[in-house]
């Protein structure tokens, strides 16, 4: 196309826009609740996956050592964990450390601590835990640990137990939810972000029926399909890119409003930061999706008019 | 310039024309009559190749209409002006605008805009309403813009279908004055109508159509029904 065509394209685009009037403001209004919906979509999956991190966070499993295994040897068993591709972190815990954590969480259990000081030295092991960067993973890993056990200069196994055949089953069941629940979720934020996209699609159909009449004289008069097209696809992409403007700027404030209502509900999730940190990416997609969807509804919509 | 070779139209059951045979030279001006339901709307649907003909064949400057493939309808309908009834104006442009876009789509440049619609508007005599969109003007001058828009392009003729069938009689002979007007400036021009008045106000050739048959083809102005 040449350089002349297109700039009339788009102030043929503008002023159908702005003498549009009604059927303008109808559209970016729908395509404004159509953004607010995938906006919303955004923040959900956010806070869907925050949770669901959070949760399986919470899970490890703990590698328990012999009382003769030396600090060392048990630092080059965390080393080779640490270098598995499943595994996320490892934390080591000294038999002196267990104790005072212990120690700490009976504070005030008097009876407890009286049995440790009858007990005299320290009952409990050094550990590892390991947090996997997926709870289907602790599986291979405790395979891995027992395949190729980790050895003393002794020869036996430093290693004294490990907790996951008790933890397994609800490892197990956790893991199913957590993904149940990511399905279940995304398939809900899918459907309503199709839903939107329908609604929007209808409405702007609906403005380009209105111009059936106007479609026909333009090929009546010898316009090309492409330069009929043209101002019908930028009068979309400018109510696309007015709703996607307006659906950014009502977040700051929405957010901000969520968040003070919200404090702590969401298990720590912030939404305002959420929003702030992440502008640069819902920014592109709010403003990607409403030109997306504006040029897109208008070519589909004015396609059935062009039939030569 | 024109030639219908025994050109037949049915829509299911009716026929709407019959064996039509008739030619049209150049820089002629042509009256189609015939009344309602006659068929005249179809033949010159035939001519911009906006319907395609049951039997016989539609030539245009010897070429066949319906042989053309759609990339080059847009181009071919440039050739022609069309007039309707119903004005059939762009609603949310101005009188200006309208004739400015069908320099538009024929891809001219902006000085020869600049410089066409002002003389086309001053032609219709609707310099003052330039700037009017159509439901600011009344029938009469609505008319008068969509023949500057059918014009503006130097088609090689105009197409009217019924242009004064919405027109009190006043605005009736303003349309034909300049109807005549263009045509003695060399523009092969064809219209339908019923009106006798405006048949013999043109006083050319006319052409009798009743119930899909060419019946009468007068050189002399007449109107028979
Ligand atoms: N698209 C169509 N489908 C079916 N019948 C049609 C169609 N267009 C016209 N006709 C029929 O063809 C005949 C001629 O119509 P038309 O050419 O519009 O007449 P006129 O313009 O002389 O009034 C009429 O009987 C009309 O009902
Ligand atoms: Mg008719």
């Amino acid at each position: 196309m040449k350089w002349t065509t297109i700039k009339r394209v788009l102030i043929a685009g503008a002023k159908n826009f702005v003498r549009g009037d009604a059927v303008s403001v109808a559209t970016v209004l729908i395509m404004t609740v159509t953004l607010t919906l995938i906006g919303s979509m955004i923040f959900l999956s956010a806070l869907l996956s925050f949770t669901l991190n959070t949760i399986t966070n919470k899970i490890d499993v703990s590698v328990y050592f012999v009382t003769t295994a030396s600090e060392a040897d048990i630092l080059a068993v965390k080393n080779q964990i640490e270098s598995l591709p499943q595994v996320e972190s490892v934390t080591y815990t000294s038999a002196a450390d267990a104790l005072t954590a212990f120690r700490a969480r009976h504070a005030n259990d008097e009876l407890t601590l009286q049995a440790l000081d009858e007990l005299g030295g320290n009952p409990l092991d050094a550990s590892l835990s390991v947090h996997a960067k997926d709870p289907s993973e602790y599986g291979s890993i405790v395979n891995f640990l027992e395949a190729s056990p980790a050895l003393s200069a002794g020869g036996t196994s430093i290693i004294d137990r490990i907790n996951y055949a008790q933890n397994k089953s609800a490892i197990d069941r956790l893991t199913l939810a957590t993904q149940a629940m990511r399905n279940i979720g995304f398939a809900i934020v899918i459907l309503f972000a199709i839903a939107s996209i329908l609604i929007a699609f209808a409405t702007i159909r609906l403005a380009i029926y209105t111009a059936k009449d106007e479609i026909a004289v333009m090929r009546l008069v010898g316009a090309s399909n492409a330069y009929i097209q043209g101002p019908f696809v930028v009068t979309g992409i400018i109510a696309g890119i007015i709703a996607a403007a307006l659906v950014l700027l009502i977040l700051w404030p929405a957010t901000w409003y969520v968040e003070t209502k919200t404090i702590g509900w969401f298990g720590g999730f912030n939404v305002a930061s959420y929003y702030s940190s992440n502008f640069v990416l819902i920014f592109l997609i709010l403003m990607g999706s409403g030109i997306a969807l504006g040029a897109i509804a208008s070519v589909l919509a004015i396609h059935r008019y062009l039939k030569a | 310039m024109i030639y219908f070779d025994k050109v037949t139209k049915r829509y299911g059951d009716t026929t709407a024309l019959e064996e039509v045979t008739l030619s049209v030279a150049p820089k002629e001006f042509v009256s189609i009559v015939g009344h309602s339901g006659a068929g005249k709307t179809t033949l010159l649907k035939l001519l911009l190749a906006e319907e395609r003909p049951s039997d016989g064949v539609v030539f245009f400057e010897s070429v066949d209409v319906n042989e053309l493939p759609s990339s080059a309808l847009h181009h071919y309908r440039r050739k022609i002006g069309m007039v309707f009834q119903d004005f059939r104006l762009i609603p949310n442009k101005t009188a200006y605008e309208n004739i400015a876009f069908a320099m538009e789509a024929a891809g001219r440049t902006d000085s020869e805009i600049a410089s066409d619609v002002p003389y086309i508007l001053e032609l219709v005599n609707l310099a003052d309403k330039a700037s009017r969109f159509p439901d600011q003007l009344s029938g009469g001058e609505k008319q008068r813009i969509a023949i500057g828009r059918a014009i503006i392009n130097q088609p090689d003729i105009i197409i009217a279908d019924e242009p004064t069938g919405n027109l009190d009689p006043i605005n009736t002979y303003e349309v034909v004055e300049i109807l005549k007007k263009i045509n003695e400036l060399g523009t092969t021009i064809i219209i339908t109508t019923h009106n006798k008045g405006v048949v013999d106000a043109v006083g050319k050739r006319v052409i009798t159509i009743d119930r899909g048959k060419l019946v009468r083809d007068d050189t002399e102005g007449k109107f028979v029904l």
